[in-house]
Order: C-alpha cells, then structure tokens, then sequence
C-alpha cells in the first residue's frame, strides 16, 4: 500500500510512530498530484512551496510534542471558495482570477492549527453553482474512476482529489448537495454538517442561508475527525451554533441496534437508475440485519425542494454576488465609458453563463412585483417542508435513501439542459432548505464500474447517529476500492503494509475509533 | 411555456444585476427564465395561507458583539487587490457628473 | 388671484450614532483617520466576511425609540438593500424593512402660534452607512474611502405631518435634542452626524389627498433645510399652476446655486430587492432588556427645567437656554457641583459663553470649557485674586482652548496686586501726574475720582481691584 492510499487517521499515525514524517506525506502527495493531475484536474492551485514549508514546521512541531492532534502532519485540499490568505481564491471565477485574500477561512484556520497542510486548492462549479464542476472558468475535473464522466459537483475537484489520491482529504462546501453528489459520483465520504456547526467566516458565499463547509474522506473514520476539528462556535459568523457534543469521533461504534431509520417512497420513484436504486435498498437490508428497525413512509413535498431551492439560492446569489464589482478586488474590463458601463462590462466578463443566469434568475424574484409570488411563497414552501422532516424525525434516527438519481454522467452531457440538471439535486437539496445534516459514502458501483452513493440523513445536531450509522454500514461493507483506472485490477484487500505494520495502525487508531479493530 | 419573458424585463434585470448580455445571451436568458419560471410556479399548487415565512431555520437569535475596537490599520492588505488604488483609496469611474 | 397651497412634509433623519466602533465589525467609528486605516474585510466587502451586530446600536437604537414614544419591535430583522454604488462596498447596505426595530412614536413640537403639535415618528431603522467618495481632478474619476463605511445609523422616518420650515426645524431640534440627551449621537448636521431628508409634497388649501413627493438630499443646515424648503414649495406650485405633474423623485439641493436638481439616471431603477439579511441573526427584544434600557434613560429637558428651578433657583430664561443643549447642561451641572454657586454658573454661561458662541460660530454641543475650570475661575474671582476684566479675558481662553485658568493667570502675570505698598506709590504718581482731577475731585466733582482710577488701573496694567484702588483714592485724597 503507498503511502497516498493512507486514510488521514493512519497517516497522522504513522507520523506520530516516526514511521513517515509530514514532510514525506506532504512530498508524496505532491509528487502524486505532479504525475496525474494533468490527467484529473483536481486542482486551480497547486501550492508546492507553501505546502513544504508548513510540513517542515509542522513536522518540528509535532517533534516537539506542541501537536498532538489527529490531523497533526496530515495534507489535505481546500475547495477553492475557501479563503486562504497569501494564496490565489479565485471561486473557479474569471471574476477572481487574481484574487488573493488577505485572511483565511476560520474551517481552514481550525485545522492549520491542528497541524493540517494545505496543498492547493480544488476546483469547482464557478460560484459553487453548478453540478458538474464543468461551470468552472479553470477546465473541467474528471472523473478518476472513469475520465469520460463528471466527478459531480460542485465540490468536484475535492471529491475527485480524494478519489484519485491527490489528497489525504479535503474540504468542500454544500448548498444544495455539493459535497455529498461528488462524493457519491466519486466514491468517497462527504458529510455536510447542520447549518451553523461550521464557521462559514471566510466561505465565499453562493447561498448563505443554505452554505455549509463539510468534510471529503476516505472513510467514515476520517469523516468523524475532520468534522471534529472543523466543528467550533465562531463568534464572526452569526449564524454559528453554540453547540457542545461535536466530538463526533465518539460515534465511529459499529452498533445500529434498534436504530429506527425511514426509507421515504418519494426518493424511489421515476427517474432513479435501477442499478442506484438496488444498492442503496441491499444497503438498508444490511443495516437491517446490523439490527437497525428499517421502515418505508412518506416524506412528502420532495418534488417542492428544487424549486423552493432555486429561488432562494439564485435571490441570496444574486446579492452575494453583487460584491464583484471590479472595484476593490478581482476583474476589472479593460475598457469602459462611465461607472455603470464598468459594472456591466467587468460582471459580464467576468461570470459565466450558469452564474449569470442564476444571477438574473435571483435578481428577478426579488424584484419589485415578484417579490411575493416567488420569494415569499419559496420561504413560505421551505417553512412546509422543513415540518415534513421534523415529523419524520418524530418517528425515525435517520432517514436513508439514494444521494443522486444516477451515478455520474459522462461530461458536457448535463449542461445543456439546465432544469434537468437541477432535477439531479432532487435528494440533497431538502436537507439544506431544512439546515439538516447528511452524509454520502459508497454503497456499491453500478454496471459500468461507477460508484454509488448512500445518503443517510439526521434530523439536527444528530450528526453522531450519521456517523454511528455509517460507520456501522462500511464495517459490513468492508475496504471501498480507490478510483482510478489504473487501480481497478489491483486487488481491494491486497496490501503492501506488513502485519506488524498493521498491528501497530491498529492500536493507535484505537484512539479514534472508540470501537478498534482492523481497519481493513 | 406560461412565461414569457419580455426583452424590456431582461432588459430591467440586467440593470439591477449589472449584466450586460449580447443579443444571442439575451434570447437564452429569456428562454431560460421563462422556463425556470414555469418551474418555480409548481410551487403555487402548495396552499401557504397563514404559514409563516422562514428565512432562518434556527431560533438563533441575539447574536451580538460587545462595543470594542478589535481592528487596527491593515489598508496596505485592504488594497493589495485593487484593480487601481491611489492616495491609499480605491480608484473607481467617476460617480459626479 | 392665485390658490392657496398647503405643504405636506415628512421627513427621513439620519442619525450617526455614537459608538466606538461600526455596526458590524469592530473598527473604530473615530473622525479624521487617514483614507481606509479603519476598515477590515467586514466593511469593505471582502469575500467570505460576514457580518456580527454591535450591541450598543440596538441599545442607542431602543432607546431613541422609547424617547419618542415608539413601539419597540420584539422581533425584529435585517434586511439587505440592493443597489450598486462604490461608497457601498457589498452593492448592499444592511437596513431594516420589514420588521424594524422601533414603530409609531410621536414628538411634541412647539408651533409658530406658541401652541404644541405632535409630529408622528412612522418608524426608526438600523443601518449602515456608506463609504466617502472624493472627486480625483487629475485622474477624473472617484476615490473611494472606506472609513465611514460601517458605521452606525439610525433612520427616523416621520409621517407627512409637518407643513412648514419652522415646523421641520421645531421637529428637527426636538429630535437632536433627545437624542443628545441620551449621548446616543451628538447630531452635528454640518459634520453629518445627523442628516435629514425632506419628503415635500404641495395640494390646494383644504385638500385631501397628498400631492406627489418629492425627496430632497444634501441639507447641510437648518438654513439649508428652510431655503430648500421653500424653493421646493415654489418649484412644485409652479408646475401645478403651469398645468405641469410633479414627478415622484429624488433631488439634490445646491445651497449655493439656491435649487435642486433630480438625481435619477437610467441605471439607477430605485428597485433594491430588499430580503432579510440571511448572515444576521433575528433580534429578539425581551422584557428584561426593555426593562434594563428603560431604567437606564437620562433625565429628560422637562423633567430637567422643573428641577433646575426648585434646586437652583435661576431664572427661567437661563433654565430654558441651558437645558437647550444636553451638553451645557452637563457643563453647568458639573460645574455648580463643583463651585456650589448655581447664579454664578449660569451668569458665565448666559453672558460671556453665548456672546463667545456667537462670536466665534461654535454650537454649545461643541463648547470645550470644562466645568472644573469655570468653578477655578469663579473661586479666583471670589477671592479677588483676579479683577472682572481679567476673569473675562481668562474665560475667552478657557472658551478656546480649556486652560486651566490658575495656571493661566500665573503664566500672564494677570493676578490683582494686593500689596498696598505697591498700589500706594502708583497712587502717589497717578494723583502727582493729575492735579486738575485731584483738584475737581476736591471741589465736588465726583466724577473726576472715576479718571483716576482708570489712570491707576492703566498703570497697573489692569492687576488691580478698582474697588481697592477707589478706596484708596479717597483715604488719599
């Protein structure tokens, strides 16, 4: 086993042990990304100097015994939305091509202080908007299990760097589904939090009433960990909770015994593939037989999300956005008659065609006359559909279904039809009007080898049920094969780590994973 | 289609987004909105009468900061990305006729 | 023989309130810094900033609602204002529509005929202000400074019940006087501080329904406000009289030209696509913060005037002038306090602080004069240690610059000669160098002892107690 299919929790402890360093991982990584991300595109920036230098003192530190934390030494990637400070942010953006923040995002902050190397960052829908991570003014991410196809989107170059081991892990951001599509499309985990566990100071915002920051892992162990660090009230964001049970890594316990999960009708119905459909219902039948009391019911109101989200993610877009306006940073045309010629030049240059149209789309619904028929009734819509989850969470832990309709498409075939791509959100987008947490990890691969994704949904601040849950499901389900192509024949068990190796992995996860035992 | 958008409201929206879109956009852009109209107007089937509108999902509220200066001189920073900066301010087209 | 025409007024009052730092980052709100050396990524739209409420304004903003009379709003919300200009760096400023903090208040104001009118106070909003654009001559564009960008306001929106100049000055210092009182804001409308919009509208005497508004911008002064006033009353009666509409608009005043001009351009739609400002959280007004800012209100001017005259016994007049502006109160208050001599207090600051006020073009919300100094200079002139002329000559320096007025008199060598030895040889000289006066004094001309002492005083250089140089005169004599 190399080095770069390491999860983030045995890296950190192979680190601790003085069997690798920081600086070997941060190396390793780089080299991986050097070799074949020509060949993915994961990434807008690559950082290769600063990446060194924080794995330099990182690694003095951890010597050190001033870090000692799970993710002391472990290089990740930062979604491109995130702010870095002294590093390019450009959103996927011609808007900001040259954009270079002068702080960085407090998710980010959070886990720089725990010891974590940025790498770079990785690319995306432009503006997160999007489901493909084609809409990015960077070129397009590739699948890593299949490069005719989409990595999904819109934290595409996140769940792809994942996938094809270009990262230990990642952050991505979610507002209608945009970690857990790509992690389902790319076969990793992703989890976004309740609305307001993570700090969102320093997330450029898409849709700031729907945007949270969310981990993309290996596995449910690593999404426990990150989700861990990240987790904090923060004082500069007002909408963040004041919570105190975010130690999620005590979740990560094989054990759903009596359990209550929902599986709701209206996620099975017309549009979703069979081969989808069959391993999402084979993974309930093994919770099930984990002794989890599994039920079918009626969420209602399923087909109300989409548009209910379009209006209100395009609105609070269309103001976000406002700010590029090639005054204080970022693009500006190069020529223009007048301030407002300025404006339309800059913004028209300067966005693309998808963020525009939700621009337009946005400003519209807010605008004199509209205002009530659209906006109004979309937050009206939202009110209903967030009682339909609460009374769901009145009888069920955790609601379980499919996290995309199909596995990832092949590219350019989604952008052409705008509405049927929004329709593919159909099944993440919900949790994030309701402010819901959800996680995505793989449950399977359908007839042309792409994976599949589970989707297992909490009602608030029940992350922990997610985490129990998933963790329980991938115990049963055993090692999920990495993505490449170049993989594929090599064998999911095989391994190049010694037992001893093993052994001693083992132990020092046990840290982590409450539960122990081989984690292979 | 049921919505059909006119060229003096595409003409109106780009005014408030600050668009500016070419004749084939703006014919894509009508297209466009009309049908994610059409879409969003399923939403009329619901029956909202007296439901309260919820733009925050959370009962956080009071969310306050206490009346002291954090913040010192960081212009040199606030500037580094101005497409133009002069006298320590942001250059921008005249706004005074 | 031409209509009769009624005005119909309401108007818009920014208020600049004052905290330490901006309503939501924690930048310093202080005057004078250099271009944008008070910004940070919240106020200067940076991508990724968000936005956190300052205590203080909710505070100042609760209790200027209170003062007028308001319904306090307990849940109340932000909303995002959409339109682009550079002073506002997101292309959205965060105000109050839907649910604003204070609703229906009224102020009492006193009339033209000397009776009182309640002026209706529709609502008061939260909000920030916006950014200083500078016109850049050689580069021919704007420059944009950030400073006040952030900073908190109030809007106090009236309802259309004023219906002429004097009223909208009666109303404007009525506001500006609470609002001092409760030290939330110390309203300068040259410095900006507090800012006023004139919401004007003209109809037949009698009439109804509203004319068409018009609103007009720029009013730096009372003056400006009545000059504005008025040329928007002539402006709009014309139209009316020559067939023409009034057009619903906004309108800057030039009060140097005397006229107004309409602001409006093509890209500027006045559509702002207001939405409650998802980054904030809802404000929820309880009891016990009702409470707490409730018992925290100052004393009122009224409440004040009664008291004056039952704890000071001073003339009405002088209560009424005092009480006229909150921080010459507090400069009276103080100063009595520390002098515990409320006539002589309020004969410095009846006298000599207001012809100085008039002279120099200062408002009492700016006097320096410090209340320990006036109750020193009133110590020193009671003991005699400095003559009435000198103490006035003190006073105008305290006025300018707040000196200490011992220390002032010690360094100008102002203090009375009290040694008799010394006075008694510049008698000797003033009665050898003048004896025609000596002369009349001694057949009966009492005036002539008048010249004399003058003479002495000048030969002091005004270091003398003319009522100690008079009775030695006389012994002398």
């Amino acid at each position: 086993m190399s080095m770069t299919d390491m999860t983030a929790a045995k890296l950190s402890c192979a680190i601790k042990e003085g069997r690798t360093t920081a600086v070997e991982a941060t190396q390793a990584m780089l080299a991986r990304i050097e070799e074949q991300d020509g060949m993915y595109h994961c990434y807008v920036t690559v950082d290769r100097d600063g990446a060194m230098a924080q794995a330099k003192e990182v690694q003095a530190k951890i010597e050190a015994g001033e870090l000692t934390g799970p993710l002391a030494g472990v290089p990740l990637a930062v979604k491109d939305n995130l702010c870095t400070k002294g590093l390019l942010t450009t959103c996927a953006s011609k808007i900001l091509g040259n954009f270079v923040p002068t702080y960085t995002a407090e998710a980010v902050l959070r886990l720089k202080r725990a010891g974590a190397i940025v790498l770079g960052k990785t690319n995306m829908d432009e503006f997160a908007m999007g489901s493909t991570t084609e809409t990015s003014a960077y070129g397009v991410t590739k699948n890593p299990w299949n490069t005719k196809h989409v990595p999904g989107g819109s934290s595409g170059g996140s769940a792809a760097a994942v996938a094809a081991r270009e990262c230990f892990y990642a952050l991505g951001t979610d507002t209608g589904g945009s970690i857990r599509q790509p992690a389902s499309y790319c076969g990793v985990v992703g989890m976004k939090p309740t609305y307001g566990t993570v700090s969102r100071y320093g997330l450029i915002a898409y849709g700031s009433s729907l945007d949270q920051i969310g981990p993309l892992t290996k596995d449910v162990t690593d999404c426990a960990m990150v989700l861990e660090a990240i987790s904090a009230h923060d004082e500069k964001d007002s909408t963040s909770v004041e919570r105190e049970d975010t130690d999620f890594t005590s979740a990560l316990q094989d054990d759903v015994q009596g359990m209550r999960i929902g599986i709701p009708n209206d996620y099975f119905g017309e549009g979703l593939d069979e081969d989808v459909k069959a391993a999402v219902l084979r993974a309930a039948e093994v919770l099930e037989g984990k002794g989890a009391l599994v039920e079918r019911f009626n969420l209602s109101l399923v087909e109300y999300a989409v548009p209910t989200y379009y209006t209100i993610a395009a609105a609070e877009a269309s103001s976000n956005l406002e700010r590029f306006d090639g005054i204080k940073y970022g693009y500006r045309t190069a020529d223009y008659a007048g301030l407002h010629n300025m404006y339309k030049k800059s913004r028209s240059e300067g966005f693309g065609e998808e963020v525009k149209r939700r621009i337009m789309l946005g400003s519209f619904v807010l605008s004199s006359g509209y205002y009530d028929a659209y906006y109004l009734k979309a937050l009206q819509v939202k009110a209903l559909i967030k009682r339909a989850f609460d009374e769901a969470f009145g009888k069920y832990d955790v609601i379980l279904g499919p996290v995309a309709p199909t596995t990832a498409p092949e590219l350019g075939a989604s952008l052409a039809e705008p509405i049927k791509m929004y329709l593919g959100d159909i099944y993440t987008i919900a949790v994030n009007l309701a402010g819901l947490p959800a996680l995505s990890l793989p449950c399977g691969t359908d007839r042309n080898g792409l994976p599949i994704g589970l989707q297992l949904i909490g009602d608030c601040f029940e992350e922990k049920k997610l985490i129990r849950a998933a963790y329980a499901y991938e115990k049963a389900r055993g090692a999920f094969r990495s993505g490449q192509d170049e993989d594929k024949c090599a064998g999911q068990k095989a391994t190049d780590v010694g037992q001893a190796e093993q052994a001693a992995e083992a132990g020092c996860i046990k840290q982590t994973e409450q539960e122990g035992g081989s984690h292979e | 289609m049921a919505n059909i958008i006119s060229d003096e409201t595409i003409e109106y929206v780009g005014i408030l987004a600050k668009l500016e879109l070419s004749d084939e956009e703006k014919e894509r852009a009508k297209s466009d909105m009309g049908r994610m109209l059409d879409y969003i107007d399923k939403l009329g089937e619901l029956d909202t009468t007296g439901v309260e509108p919820m733009s925050h999902v959370f009962p956080v509220q009071n969310v306050f900061r206490e009346d002291m200066v954090i913040n010192g001189d960081t212009r040199e920073e606030l500037l580094s990305n101005a497409p133009q900066h002069k006298d320590g301010m942001f250059m921008a087209p005249k706004t005074f006729d | 023989m031409s209509k009769q025409y009624e005005i119909v007024i309401g108007l818009e009052v920014h208020v600049e309130l004052a905290t330490k730092t901006k309503i939501f980052c924690g930048c310093s709100t202080a005057f004078g810094a250099a271009p944008n050396t008070q910004t940070c990524p919240v106020c200067t739209g940076m991508p990724g900033s968000l936005p956190v409420l300052n205590k203080q304004v909710l505070e100042y903003a609760i209790a200027v609602g209170l003062a007028t009379n308001c319904d306090i709003t307990r849940y109340a919300k932000f909303d995002r204002k959409n339109y682009f200009y550079p002073d506002n760096p997101q292309n959205y400023q965060i105000s109050q529509l839907y649910l604003p903090i204070c609703r229906d208040g009224s102020v009492e104001i006193e009339t033209e005929e000397g009776g009182t009118k309640s002026v209706g106070i529709h609502e008061i909003h939260m909000e920030e202000d916006a950014g200083k654009l500078i016109h850049d001559e050689w580069e021919d564009c704007s420059l944009v400074d950030y400073n006040r960008s952030g900073v908190p306001l109030i809007e106090i929106v009236s309802k259309p019940d004023m219906r002429s100049a004097q009223e909208v000055i009666a109303y404007l210092e009525k506001l500006r006087l609470i609002i001092q009182y409760l030290g939330a804001s110390d309203c300068k409308l040259q410095e900006g501080s507090m800012r006023a919009d004139v919401n004007l509208s003209v109809r037949e005497a009698g009439a109804q329904e509203f004319g068409t508004r018009t609103e007009m911008k720029n009013l730096n002064s009372f003056k400006a406000i009545s000059r504005a006033i008025e040329g928007e009353k002539e402006r709009q009666i014309d139209l009316i009289e020559s067939g023409e509409k009034v057009v619903q608009e906004t309108r800057r005043w030039d009060d140097g030209k005397g006229e107004s001009y309409a602001m409006r351009s093509k890209e500027d739609a006045q559509d702002y696509r207001y939405f409650p400002d998802p980054d904030l959280a809802p404000i929820v007004v309880s009891d016990e913060m009702l409470e707490r800012i409730k018992a925290g209100q100052p004393e009122f001017r009224t409440e004040k005037m009664k008291r004056y005259k039952e704890e000071f016994g001073i003339p009405d007049y002088d209560i009424e002038i005092i009480t006229g502006s909150k921080h010459m109160a507090d400069i009276f208050e103080a100063a009595v306090a520390f002098s515990g001599q409320p006539k002589k207090v309020s004969n410095w600051l009846m006298g000599e602080t207001l012809r100085l006020m008039k002279e120099k073009e200062v408002d009492a919300s700016e006097l320096v004069l410090s209340p320990r100094h006036l109750a020193k200079l009133i110590a020193l002139t009671d003991s005699k240690a400095v003559n009435s002329s000198v103490a006035k000559e003190v006073f105008e320096a305290m006025f300018e610059k707040d000196v200490d007025p011992e220390q002032y008199v010690e360094e100008h060598g102002l203090k009375t000669v009290n040694d008799e030895g010394a006075l008694r040889s510049v008698v000797e000289e003033v009665l050898a160098a003048n004896p025609q006066s000596v002369a009349d004094f001694k057949n009966g001309k009492e005036k002539a002892i008048g010249f004399l002492v003058g003479q002495t005083m000048k030969a002091m250089k005004g270091k003398a107690d003319p009522a100690a140089v008079n009775q030695m005169l006389r012994e002398m004599l």
